[in-house]
């Protein structure tokens, strides 16, 4: 299961849309080995394509070093759908390579750059075995009170 | 010689979980010989056979001291002691 705060999923669905008709991508970082999808990471699709999404390779490896340096992996590796449904295609089976990661499909088909509901699926994808998990969407936490926060 | 070869996930399967292994070679593609020798099948995870010659497979990107060798000579890009070689598949798809 792929437990996530309102706010990521919000910004997921947000840069899905931005990027409509293009396919949006990014990865959510989290601590080593926790499994929290804690830091939104939207990247840019080097392909700029409807039907096809690739992190430019500078940018990858600019990615991957800051995580290291946090002790952090891709939790989430989300990436949107432009024109078919939220399931992962054949050529993202074969190119997943993070089996540690949750792979969120959101499918914009429905209603593009507007507002409206959009599919928003999370899958593992291990040795081109695509499993589906549910999503549960946490709320955000509840602010602290005036007396909590520090006094300037 | 030693460079310092830092390995994805996916990969760590061929290094007994190791994130990061040694080798030695003047070029990647000789790097990626010696790789092979002491992890039998990376070599194959890395490369692949086009029109009869061998070149990184598409969707995995070699860095060598962060410059993508695609643009710096590819497989015949050229290593020194103390380089260091980071490999990370492409995150791509449909």
């Amino acid at each position: 299961m792929l437990r996530i705060a309102q706010e990521t999923y919000d910004a997921i669905v947000a840069h899905a849309k931005r990027d409509h008709p293009d396919e949006a991508c990014g990865v959510v970082a989290g601590p080593e080995g926790s499994d929290r999808p804690e830091r939104f990471v939207p990247m840019v699709n080097a392909a700029g394509s409807p039907t096809f999404y690739e992190f430019d390779s500078t940018e990858l490896l600019a990615l991957y070093k800051d995580m290291d340096a946090r002790d952090e992996e891709p939790v989430v590796v989300y990436h949107s759908h432009t024109a078919t449904e939220a399931y992962p295609s054949r050529t993202d089976i074969g190119l997943a390579s993070e089996p540690n990661a949750h792979y969120v499909l959101v499918s914009t088909r429905e209603h593009g750059n507007s507002d409206g509901p959009v599919e928003f699926r999370s899958y593992r994808i291990i040795d081109g075995v695509v499993t589906e998990e549910d999503v549960t969407v946490t709320a955000p936490e509840t602010p602290k009170t005036n007396q909590e926060e520090s006094t300037p | 010689m030693a460079i310092e070869v830092r390995i994805p996930t996916i990969l760590r399967t061929y290094t007994d979980g190791a994130k990061s292994v040694e080798g030695d070679g003047e070029t990647l593609s000789a790097l990626i010989d010696d790789l092979e020798g002491s992890h039998p099948g990376i070599k194959e995870r890395l490369v692949e056979d086009k029109a009869g010659s061998i070149d990184l497979r598409r969707f995995v990107n070699v860095y060598i001291n962060d410059e993508d060798v695609r643009f710096i000579g590819g497989l015949e890009a050229p290593l020194g002691d103390g380089d260091q070689v980071v490999v990370l598949p492409a995150v791509a798809g449909g």
